[in-house]
């Protein structure tokens, strides 16, 4: 390893040769303010454009300043992070992209988490010398992302994200000079773009310019509504992230905190995503042991692998992209929505409400489930089976609203019956965990034995894409896993060219799975918080009574009360779906 | 136009050969030097040949060519390619777009023996698609060149392939930006990325790619024939050979002329250009594209190279030469470079997306009448931050004009700011229009042709013009018969 001496701020250190200056600085425990500059640690991915200038510094003989974020050390080299040259343009490049923002900042949605924000207070800025015309453009609402781009300070972590991660090309700089911005193609709606509402994008933009729909407001008017029973459901993932929004460490279990929320929030009744995520076990599982028995008989009618698809940014993402092998993913709804459905048509019944009356709330760590739960096949009469879906940020933002001290919050429990659930259920909210919760129900169905051990460990991590072979008593069935959209298109790509070699494949559109999903507390590509909350989720796994899908008493009632058994027509009619080949609605001009 | 002072190198063939035939090129000793680099120097050789010549990049950048070969020569690769920037854009200049249309082979000649110096087998030429008859001229060339065996395999028997595709660009300046022009030519948004890594090390493709300008190219041939020694005899002592310059403004012989480096301002002016129009006065002139700075009376005298120009407070970029009288207000001037680059800025760096935009603002403050003094400290100020942190050499260049005005002009800036007045009468809101009571005759014509109604008067009796509705279009000043309008 060759060794690079240098120093900074006249502190002398030694650093790997190729090593940036904004990293050497770092390991000396110097911060040098950044912008544009973004890590995604795991997944090596880096957005270094170098266009912001904040983090300039001055080096020794150079002529001009130094982006750190792209300059490499050399030996010898002398360089000042606070100069007052450095500081002066660093002040200066920051005033400039205040002068052409909004100064809206008091009722900004992202005001409290803008970095641009924090970085003007950091370098005290108190005037901005530089006025003048400000670039404007026009507001663009999708059913789950705003994109209000006069705030756009076009540092490209969307673009790297919609395009280096996700692969889905949605966004990249178009206009040029003070009219550049980064945006679709021809500034078309993002409805019209190739946009899977992943919203990874909002999950690294650092101002306002990209945001959620916020959805809280009416749930806010429905909880007043004395007319309507209200009910909500909480993703697995939300818990395991919810408690950073109140100061908590990374991977602080809420469960009994958040359901206490909610109950003084004033649902009727708070359930849990999970039950329905045990549900989704139970179709899907079986539908997967039917497909794969079938192929092992040589049914040259059943395609495998088969995929799962309680992502919906996954499913919007192969309905644009590989419409043809729609056929390929399981029929089976996501948990949002089987859950929407058997609150409408089985628990409005049971507790004698017209399901009019009643108000599903989903609680996601999704952007994509806002556009999921308007789809139109998920409607019955106009009547949506969930009909708001509200973000763990926007649950946290209702719970500071309602005056509520979450952190001196009692722990509770779910209401029964739809808030009874298992280990296998809670996995559900990180990479792997929808593929283990199926293999423990699978295995057993198929093989009539008890597994001895229900931790399938060779299925978890966060490298990009996993692979594992389990036996299935003297079959050996591989399993693939991705997360992340661009990851998902490899495997997506092998099975096209019939190279694929999975029986079936756990996709998630988002980094880490639901847990990094883009309507989570905001992580700054902090990979050590996402497995600080997977473990979180495998803890609440371990610790659960019961951990295998099939052993939910609540399914099993649920069953034998109303759906008979999975993949029957009932389950059929409510809980399985069919996609749609969507290529032909994205408009690359018009 | 006088050509005593001329010497051509770049140009030698243009407008002597009929450019669509091979023969006249070959008959001019045309692809000798590509036979000599291939049967005789080598590889080795030719490179320290090009070295010793002492030739720098007629682009505007100025870096030494026979090291830029030598840097890419030595990062091997499976594949490296050699890219013509003729991507021509600064206002007024048509140096490489007259080699091109005059004499392309000699572009795609050097393009060969770089691509047998460094290891290529594949030329780009990235032309801006505003160029149609030199892409025609050039696609002419290239298809000859095959014809003959002098691109394509095994060229004059060797082992040695080399074969040139175009590229055409959309006219964006910044694609001029060797990185920009690549991420064009690979079909990304033609925006510059930060360097290093060098387009030597990883250029088009992520493979090693050397970029050299048109005019650079169309200089190599005679050095390989003649010698390093006769090229490094020409010019100054850090700046060798000639340089192409499109003499333009405000001077009587207007065009395209070569010099050798180390020629002063004044023998390009004055014996060349053939001094100023009408016989004004010389004001100043601006080198170096919209990038440059403009240089006064008391640089006349200055020898035209690379460091000179850029000691003086400008620069030598591609070659352009426009000459001011003192009818020009060299705060418009500024104004006029500063809208060039905030048009083509590509807008990825802060400073330069926005702090050009500023600049262009606070001039436009001042030609208005409305600057004070705190705004020509912010000009400073910006324009020195702006050149200190910008991304590119188009943003790292773009406040020149400004600094050079502002330290050779100073008091026009002050004229306008504290005296609302513009001595070129070139700033709109700070002319006014006036009517002498003694000369005017009261015969209405400037009345009539008003299209504001902002002059008033009776019949016969002297007339005035209201101010405030005046827009200074200047009609009435043409009407009228009897000099009784001037322009203060």
């Amino acid at each position: 390893m060759d060794i690079v001496k240098l120093t900074i701020d006249n502190k002398p250190l030694e650093v790997e040769k190729g090593t940036t200056v904004l990293k050497a600085a770092r390991k000396a425990k110097i911060e040098i303010p950044t912008l544009c500059y973004f890590e995604l640690d795991g997944m090596k991915i880096e957005n270094k454009p170098g266009g912001c200038r904040v983090c300039v510094v001055e080096i020794a003989g150079r002529r001009n300043l130094a982006p750190a974020c792209t300059t490499v050390c050399t030996e010898g080299m002398v360089v000042k992070t606070h100069s007052i040259r450095a500081l002066n343009a660093r002040r200066t490049v920051v005033e400039l992209m205040l002068s052409d923002h909004p100064f809206d900042c008091l009722i900004c949605a992202k005001s409290g988490n803008c970095e641009l924000q924090t970085l003007a207070h950091k370098l005290g800025i108190r005037e901005i010398h530089y006025q003048g015309a400000k670039s404007t453009y026009r507001k663009d609402t999708s059913p789950a992302i705003i994109r209000d781009i006069d705030k756009c300070i076009l540092c490209r972590r969307c673009e790297m994200m919609c395009n280096d991660v996700q692969s889905v090309g949605a966004l990249s700089g178009i206009y040029r000079g003070f009219n550049a911005v980064v945006a679709p193609a021809f500034e078309m709606n993002l409805e019209k773009s190739t946009c899977t509402y992943c919203g990874q994008c909002v999950s690294v933009c650092p101002t306002g310019a990209l945001t959620e729909v916020d959805h809280s407001r009416n749930v806010i008017n429905s909880l007043a509504d004395p007319t309507k029973i209200v009910v909500v459901q909480t993703a697995p993932a939300v818990r395991a992230a919810l408690g950073e929004e109140f100061g908590m460490e990374p991977g602080s279990l809420v469960t009994g905190k958040m359901v206490a929320a909610l109950r003084r929030l004033g649902f009727n009744y708070v359930f849990d995503t999970d039950f329905a995520a045990d549900l989704t076990i139970m179709e899907e599982g079986t539908e997967l042991l039917d497909r794969l028995g079938k192929f092992l008989k040589g049914d040259k009618s059943v395609k495998l692998p088969i995929l799962t698809s309680c992502c919906p940014g996954w499913v919007n993402f192969f309905e644009a992209n590989f419409p043809e092998m729609r056929d390929i993913p399981s029929t089976a709804k996501s948990p949002q929505q089987m859950f929407g459905a058997i609150a409408k048509n089985y628990f409005a019944k049971k507790i004698g409400v017209d399901r009019k009356n009643m108000v599903v709330v989903s609680v996601m760590p999704c952007l994509a489930k806002k556009y999921e739960c308007a789809r139109e096949e998920f409607s019955v009469n106009g009547d949506p089976d969930v009909n708001y879906s509200i973000s763990t940020r926007e649950l946290a933002d209702l719970i500071k609203l309602a005056n509520i001290d979450f952190n001196s919050l009692p722990e509770e429990d779910f209401d029964r019956p739809l808030g009874e659930s298992t280990g296998a259920s809670v996995i559900f909210g990180t990479t792997g965990g929808v593929i283990e919760a199926a293999v423990r129900t699978a295995y057993e169905i198929h093989t009539g034995k008890t597994l001895n051990k229900v931790d399938f460990t060779e299925l978890r991590g966060l490298e990009n894409i996993r692979q594992a072979s389990i036996d299935f008593n003297g079959v050996s069935i591989n399993i693939g896993i991705a997360h992340g959209l661009g990851n998902a298109r490899k495997l997506l790509e092998d099975i096209r060219a019939g190279k694929s070699k999975f029986h079936a494949i756990e996709i998630m559109a988002c980094p880490g799975g639901c847990i990094g999903g883009g309507g989570q507390p905001y992580h700054h590509g902090n990979f050590e918080i996402l497995k600080k909350r997977a473990a979180a989720l495998y803890q609440e796994d371990a610790e659960k009574p019961l951990r295998k899908s099939h052993e939910n008493p609540y399914i099993k009632q649920l069953y034998e009360e109303f759906l008979g058994k999975p993949m029957s027509e009932i389950s059929h009619h409510l809980l399985h779906t069919h996609y749609f080949d969507k290529s032909a609605e994205i408009v690359v001009n018009e | 136009m006088a050509t005593h002072k001329q010497l051509r190198i770049a140009l030698r063939n243009c407008g002597v050969i009929d450019p669509e035939k091979i023969t006249d090129y070959i008959e001019r000793d045309g692809y000798s030097a590509l036979a000599k680099v291939i049967n005789e120097l080598g590889t080795v050789r030719t490179i320290d040949l090009m070295k010793k010549s002492g030739l720098r990049g007629r682009g505007g950048g100025g870096f030494p060519t026979g090291l830029k070969w030598e840097i890419a020569s030595k990062n091997y690769a499976d594949q490296k390619y050699v890219v013509c920037n003729a991507d021509e854009g600064d206002p007024g200049a048509f140096m490489d777009r007259s080699v091109l249309e005059g004499d392309p082979h000699s572009v795609i000649e050097a393009m060969a023996i770089c691509g047998f110096s460094i290891g290529a087998t594949k030329g780009l030429v990235y032309i801006r698609a505003e160029y149609p008859l030199a892409i025609e001229r050039l696609k002419i060339a290239i298809n000859q060149a095959r014809e003959y065996g002098l691109l394509g395999k095994n060229i004059f028997g060797s082992d040695f392939d080399f074969d040139i595709e175009l590229r055409y660009g959309a006219g964006a300046f910044v694609c001029g930006e060797e990185t920009a022009l690549i991420h064009s030519m690979e079909g990304k948004r033609g925006e510059p990325t930060v360097k290093p890594p060098f387009p030597a090390e990883s250029g088009y493709l992520e493979k090693p790619t050397n970029v050299n300008n048109v005019e650079t190219f169309a200089n190599i041939p005679p050095i390989i024939l003649k010698g390093a020694e006769w090229f490094a005899s020409i010019g100054s002592e850090k700046s060798k050979g000639t340089k192409v310059f499109a003499l333009a403004g405000k001077i009587n012989n207007v065009g395209l002329i070569e010099v050798p480096m180390g020629t002063t301002l004044r023998e390009v002016i004055y014996d060349i250009g053939g001094g100023i129009k009408d016989g004004k006065e010389f004001k100043a002139v601006q080198t170096g594209g919209p990038s440059g700075g403009c240089l006064t009376k008391k640089h006349l005298d200055t020898a035209i190279d690379y460091d000179n120009l850029i000691a003086a407070g400008s620069m030598m970029g591609s070659g352009g030469m426009v000459v001011m009288d003192e009818d020009d207000c060299m705060v418009s001037i500024a104004k006029f470079y500063l809208e060039f680059t905030v048009e083509e800025s590509c807008g990825k760096c802060t400073p330069c997306r926005i702090g050009n935009k500023r600049l262009f603002e606070i001039l436009e403050k001042i030609t208005e009448g409305k600057g004070t003094m705190e705004d020509l400290d912010k000009l400073r100020n910006l324009s020195n931050t702006i050149k200190d942190t910008a991304l590119c050499g188009l943003g790292q260049t773009s406040p020149n004009p400004v600094l050079s005005t502002m330290d050779n002009f100073m008091d026009e800036y002050l004229e306008h700011i504290n005296e609302k007045r513009c001595r070129a009468s070139q700033c709109k809101a700070l002319t006014r229009y006036i009517i002498d009571a003694e000369q005017c005759t009261g015969c209405t014509i400037c009345a009539r042709n008003c299209p504001v109604n902002a002059i008033k008067g009776e019949r016969k009796q002297p007339h005035t013009i209201n101010q405030d509705i005046c827009i200074k279009c200047g009609v009435c000043y043409e009407k009228c018969k009897f000099n009784a309008i001037s322009v203060k």
